[in-house]
């Protein structure tokens, strides 16, 4: 199964991104990339710009609404995404534990939805 | 198979259902993740009995029976909803039938494995016991959220959504590794527990649903012993079940009135109970590794000991209760330690421990609102005596003990 972790971080996580390459927290998530790709999981995902680059867009009445910032406004926010290919829930979890993002935010462990995908696309999915 | 008579034919489908449920249960989900689904066909599978037990004999292997039952009914819906993509797995493990038709003899026990599922840490904690009871057991939703006091709707939505959650999130149906498996078999201990006290609130066992619960939670416990034999913590919880449950008609007076331990006439504590109780906690003792569940149990020990020396030994109770604080320091234990500490050393060193409490943990907190009514009373502060009595007894639940705490009150 494909599970995604949708990567939350705190403003101070979001902070260090500005120190540059001997900053602690980036070094531990390249540690993370490499455990991962290593243990042949990796399947994508990428770091997503700040929260304050965000633009909500929605479609009211035929009017576009669009709100600078992003879709919630929590403390804590999305700051990247990875998925994984994994046996299980649990295997999703003991990676997800291993992120650095746990420490300083949260990671959110979503399987994702195949049977949607073929819906949309029409075209058959791997299971 | 020879036509048998219809009640014979019925019994045996309800002791089947009984023994083999989780067993079946187990093995299906166990294979394809989807609890509902393998509930749906083996309730399928039993309603095809009932019909067909009567009319052309019970099987000679009635669970094999009903697994090849389920099993087709399993195939029949996968082939059914082949479209969807997840189907085709189920459908592949499945089929892993024998050519002749017939099962894997013995069939493998995954009861394990499914306790790990419904205490799993991803699924929310208030569902663990039902979903146990459920999908172990068999118990029907409504008589669940009977025990729990939800309306059947509520409880239905809450177990749908925990098994959706199981089949579509992928929980792995697997016994946990060595170095988690303490903190995860804790939850499952937590929730048989839990059964357990929700069959309890019925001290006097007027209420035969409730009554049924208690019976329900030993019987679970008994089953995790023999699938973890070398556990010291599952057998220290069938070993404080049983003595608690030992004692269940000498918890009540012949009007129905409350009788508190220290009152109660051990000719009415069931020995056998009390005996087996004593056996599993000897055999946990021997692993050396103590724990929540053993401590608590050596305790109601203490406690049942009384039917053969007469007294109650307070300073053994009290050495138990300060090793549970130290390994588990909950409210119950805290409190617990100060009634035994009183009972030792008097009311006044008691009642240190009982201001050291967290004052708003305490606040609806009954059992220490009685203690603390008990210790004022001896201490002979009689106002405020009166007054945590009234605590104590506006917090009761329970009719009996909010009797038996007017009574004391009032003098």
């Amino acid at each position: 199964m494909k599970y995604a972790m949708l990567i939350y971080e705190s403003p101070q996580a979001f902070e260090s991104r500005v120190n540059g390459d001997n900053d602690p927290y980036v070094g531990a998530w390249r540690a993370y990339y490499k455990a991962v790709v290593d243990a042949g999981v990796y399947f994508g995902g990428d770091p997503l710009r700040l929260p304050e680059t965000a633009t909500t867009v929605r479609q009211k009445d035929g009017q576009r609404h669009i709100q600078d910032g992003p879709y919630a406004n929590t403390k804590e926010q999305l700051a990247g995404f990875m998925i994984l290919e994994l046996p299980s829930l649990d295997a999703a979890l003991n990676w997800a534990a291993r992120c650095p993002a746990t420490a300083v935010g949260a990671v959110e462990v979503r399987p994702l939805a195949p049977e949607e995908k073929q819906r949309i696309t029409g075209e058959p999915t791997e299971p | 198979m020879n036509p048998q008579n219809p009640e014979h034919a019925h019994q045996t489908i309800e002791s089947v259902a009984r023994e083999s449920y989780g067993r079946l249960i187990a093995f299906l989900s166990a294979r394809t993740r989807d609890v509902a689904g393998a509930e749906d066909a083996l309730g399928e599978a039993l309603i095809t009995a009932l019909t067909s037990w009567p009319r052309d004999g019970i099987p000679q292997n009635p669970e094999a029976w009903l697994l090849t039952a389920a099993r087709r009914r399993l195939i029949d819906r996968a082939r059914h909803e082949r479209v969807h993509a997840e189907s085709a797995p189920t459908l592949e493990i499945i089929a892993e039938e024998r050519p002749d038709g017939t099962t894997p003899d013995p069939i493998p026990d995954e009861r394990l494995k499914l306790l790990f599922v419904c205490a799993h840490p991803a699924i929310d904690p208030d569902v663990h016991t039902p979903l146990m009871l459920q999908t172990v057991l068999g118990l029907d939703g409504a008589a669940i959220a009977r025990a729990f006091l939800v309306s059947p709707t509520a409880m239905g939505q809450r177990l749908v959504r925990a098994k959706m959650k199981i089949r579509h999130a992928g929980i792995a149906f697997e016994v946990p590794e060595l170095h988690e498996l303490p903190q995860r078999l804790e939850a499952v201990l937590n929730a048989i527990y839990a059964a357990y006290g929700s069959g309890w609130e019925d001290a006097a066992g007027t209420d035969p649903r409730a009554r049924g619960l208690a019976d329900e939670a030993i019987w679970l416990a008994r089953v995790l012993k023999d699938l973890l034999p070398d556990d010291p913590e599952v057998r220290g919880l069938l070993a404080l079940m049983l003595h608690c449950e030992a004692r269940r008609f000498a918890r009540r007076g012949k009007d129905g009135e409350f009788i508190p331990l220290s009152d109660q006439d051990p000719e009415l504590w069931i020995t056998p109970m009390i005996a087996e109780a004593e056996r599993e906690l000897v055999a946990a003792a021997r692993m050396a590794r103590a724990g929540r569940f053993q401590i608590e149990a050596a305790i109601q020990s203490v406690h049942a000991e009384r039917a053969h020396s007469g007294h109650t030994d307070w300073n053994a109770i009290a050495v138990f209760y300060e090793q549970l604080v130290h390994l588990s320091p909950a409210l119950g234990a805290r409190v617990g330690r100060a009634a035994a500490v009183a009972e030792v050393k008097g009311p006044e060193s008691a009642f240190g421990l009982l201001d050291e409490l967290d004052h708003d943990a305490v606040s609806t907190y009954q059992p220490y609102w009685a203690v603390r009514a008990h210790l004022l009373r001896e201490l002979h502060r009689d106002r405020e005596a009166a007054d945590a009595f009234d605590r104590a007894i506006g917090l009761a639940e329970d009719d009996a003990v909010r009797r038996f705490l007017l009574e004391r009150r009032g003098r």
